[in-house]
């Protein structure tokens, strides 16, 4: 199998290009999705190669577009429609929650909505309060969506060939830190060796990112990438991290949550996120229920966004929005923390 | 035709806004091009003293100042994510604002919102970076002038993108509706970040629309702050009459990329250049020579405004950064 190095852009544009070349039903449409390639890279070159018939710049008309992806779906295409930063989906938000993600069960399994709706999420270059946020678990909460969140251009391809295949509506999550742009830093992590051929990665299925004996960090998308460096560190401090990938949050992969804390006995949740009501809660819950056959040596511990608006002055954003330093400590925190139990026994 | 004091009061505005978005644009740099950056990169968007996205209005003075001429301190105005030419016209002082895009403590939100979300209740100016978002609470603005019996008005700015948002045809039905005391203004510079208007709008003149809304529909043709000044005229005094909206749709230029380091790869070689040789300001200031202003003077109001906008630099780059425990405060108040 033939790889190269590609950027988690290039893995998305490629990955959808190949499957407009296998499916005719395949087109894309959005906001600068043309010429311009998409304002984060996700369907750089498609233009050239497709044509503005299947890759369509779109009016900025959401609710009219994104809910032209539903009728449009309905009749068997396989629409990816993109709207460029998740912040925006606000203003389309009927179309998406009502309709995308309830009409397959309202029509009792009858009606396929085979949807990719694709945008950028996350923060840290002050980009401040509706540019930055991730809110990937609001997406979550809402069922019927699926939600697909990549770490690095490996999964990012594999992942979005899943995505267009699947036969019901995918929100498909990119973080623009990590998706190798010429004209804003990112972690290099995110590029990786990418095959040629096409492939699919199967949802709900997590990857262990680095395997490790003392500390579980259950983290996605760039913050996948924060936790690999601090783990880098945490271990010349002699602290051994287990890192798990989630990759999709729906499916979530509560099992692989389950063993890897069942491993280690610390859970550190890293987020970027708002903090109340989301991933963090949600990941600590499974381990919650699972304390019949999980022994926890430390109370769980949430690293997310403290329930504010993103900031735009540095300063404050570096503060709101976890970065490895931040990571490094609170693992080492709850290295030294103890439950209640443990502390009796 | 504006007198003589609104000819100069509009060349003094368009000469601050063109200053102080030339300095913004080359300050907006500093730090953010090699080797100062990740090895790699042409342009680091969240680098250097100006982090973050940077929407420039050069060119898009006469929207503006047009409009605000007309304007009192108790009318609102509601702006778009390329907000500043729209601030400094409605009176929004320069080092707050300024102090605000450098995300410091002296800023207009305390260093929180940005270039994009710049806040001003004392002259009554809003903007968001959320497309088609001025025209709802410009008519909420008018509605409680309306209620209280004022003859405050309140006026939205938006660019062509916005008026295919629901947002805009709900907002100039409710506005006719109700008689709302606002002015709708597009400014149309041809550019939806890389989508032209011929790509977006099935017909050529958004002024067309208001038709559909039983409100006056008025193009200006040039971008021409002596044109937007007589349109706006009148639509500013039907509005204060209370007689309800009107729709302007002012054809106007974007000499800058959509957004700082915008690569611009969607447009034509050589527009700007051509846009530039029908430069607003030149127009203006000869029109006030012939209205008896001397040079000399505008020399002098030219010197002396480009030193506030300096100024307004100096009072940003020397004002601190938050505390980083702000970031958890004004949440709620």
């Amino acid at each position: 199998m033939t790889t190269r190095r590609l950027t988690m852009a290039q893995a998305i544009s490629e990955a959808i290009g190949q499957e407009m070349e296998r499916n005719p039903d395949v087109f894309v449409m959005g906001e600068d999705v043309g010429a311009y390639g998409g304002i984060f890279g996700a369907t750089g070159g498609l233009f050239n190669k497709f044509g503005g018939q299947r890759i369509i710049d779109t009016p900025i008309s959401e609710t009219a577009f994104i809910g032209a992806a539903i009728g449009a779906a309905a009749e068997g295409m396989r629409p990816i429609a993109e709207l460029m930063f998740v912040d925006f989906f606000g203003v389309c938000m009927d179309e998406i929650y009502n309709h995308l993600a309830k009409n397959t069960y309202m029509a009792g399994g009858n009606i396929k909505l085979p949807v990719v709706l694709t945008t950028g999420i996350g923060g840290g270059y002050s980009d401040a309060a509706q540019h930055s946020q991730c809110l990937y678990a609001t997406f979550a909460h809402v069922p019927g969506l699926k939600v697909v969140v990549p770490s690095n251009a490996y999964d990012a391809k594999g992942l979005m060939t899943s995505a267009i295949r699947d036969d019901n509506p995918v929100l498909y999550m990119f973080h623009k830190g990590i998706m190798g742009l010429p004209w804003m830093a990112f972690f290099e992590g995110s590029t990786t060796e990418v095959p040629e051929e096409s492939y699919t990665l199967p949802f709900g299925v997590a990857r262990v990112a680095r395997q490790g004996r003392d500390l579980t960090i259950v983290t996605l998308s760039q913050m996948m990438q924060k936790s690999l460096l601090a783990a880098e560190e945490l271990a010349k401090a002699g602290v051994d991290v287990e890192v798990l990938d989630l990759r999709t949050l729906v499916p979530l992969d509560r099992e692989a949550i389950a063993a890897s804390v069942a491993k280690t006995g610390r859970l550190l949740v890293a987020d970027e996120d708002y903090l109340s009501f989301g991933l963090s809660g949600e990941v600590a819950a499974v381990v919650a229920e699972r304390l019949d056959r999980i022994t926890l040596k430390a109370p769980v511990r949430r690293l997310a966004v403290p329930d504010v608006p993103i900031p735009y002055s540095r300063p404050l954003e570096m503060t709101v929005i976890p970065q490895v330093n931040h990571i490094v400590t609170a693992a080492q925190e709850l290295m030294k923390a103890r439950t209640a139990t443990a502390v009796a026994v | 035709m504006p007198t003589r004091d609104q000819l100069e009061w509009m060349f003094e505005m368009m000469v601050r806004i063109r200053d102080y978005e030339e300095t913004m644009a080359k300050v907006y740099l500093e730090g953010k091009l090699p080797p100062h950056i990740q090895k790699g990169l042409a342009f680091d968007i969240g680098a250097g003293a100006i982090p973050g996205e940077m929407h420039l209005a050069a060119g898009q003075e006469p929207v503006a100042v047009g409009v605000c001429v007309h304007l009192r301190q108790d009318d609102t105005v509601v702006g778009t994510h390329r907000p500043h030419h729209f601030a400094i016209a409605k009176g929004v002082p320069m080092p707050e604002m300024t102090a605000e895009i450098y995300g410091k403590v002296t800023g207009l939100g305390r260093g929180k919102g940005g270039h994009m979300h710049l806040f001003d209740p004392v002259h009554k100016f809003s903007c968001s970076g959320i497309i088609g978002a001025s025209l709802p609470p410009a008519c909420g603005a008018a509605l409680a002038s309306k209620l209280r019996g004022r003859d405050s008005i309140a006026v939205s700015f938006f660019g062509e993108g916005a008026t295919n948002q629901g947002a805009f045809h709900e907002s100039l039905n409710l506005a006719a509706l109700w008689k709302l005391p606002v002015v709708f203004v597009c400014e149309d510079n041809k550019w939806a970040i890389s989508v032209p208007k011929s790509a977006s709008t099935a017909i050529p003149s958004n002024a067309d629309r208001a038709a559909a809304y039983g409100m006056p529909g008025v193009l200006v043709e040039h971008n021409d702050a002596v044109e937007v000044c007589e349109a706006a005229a009148e639509a500013v005094a039907r509005a204060r009459r209370g007689e309800g909206p009107t729709l302007i749709e002012v054809k106007t230029d974007r000499y800058l990329g959509h957004f700082q380091g915008d690569p611009e790869i969607y447009r034509p070689k050589g527009e700007v250049a051509e846009l530039r040789k029908n430069d607003p300001i030149p127009r203006l200031a000869a029109q006030l020579r012939d209205a008896g202003m001397a040079q000399a003077d505008q020399d002098a109001l030219v010197a002396r405004v480009k030193q506030e906008v300096a100024d307004a630099y100096r009072f940003a780059q020397t004002s601190a950064y938050p505390a980083p425990d702000e970031a958890l405060q004004h949440v709620f108040v």
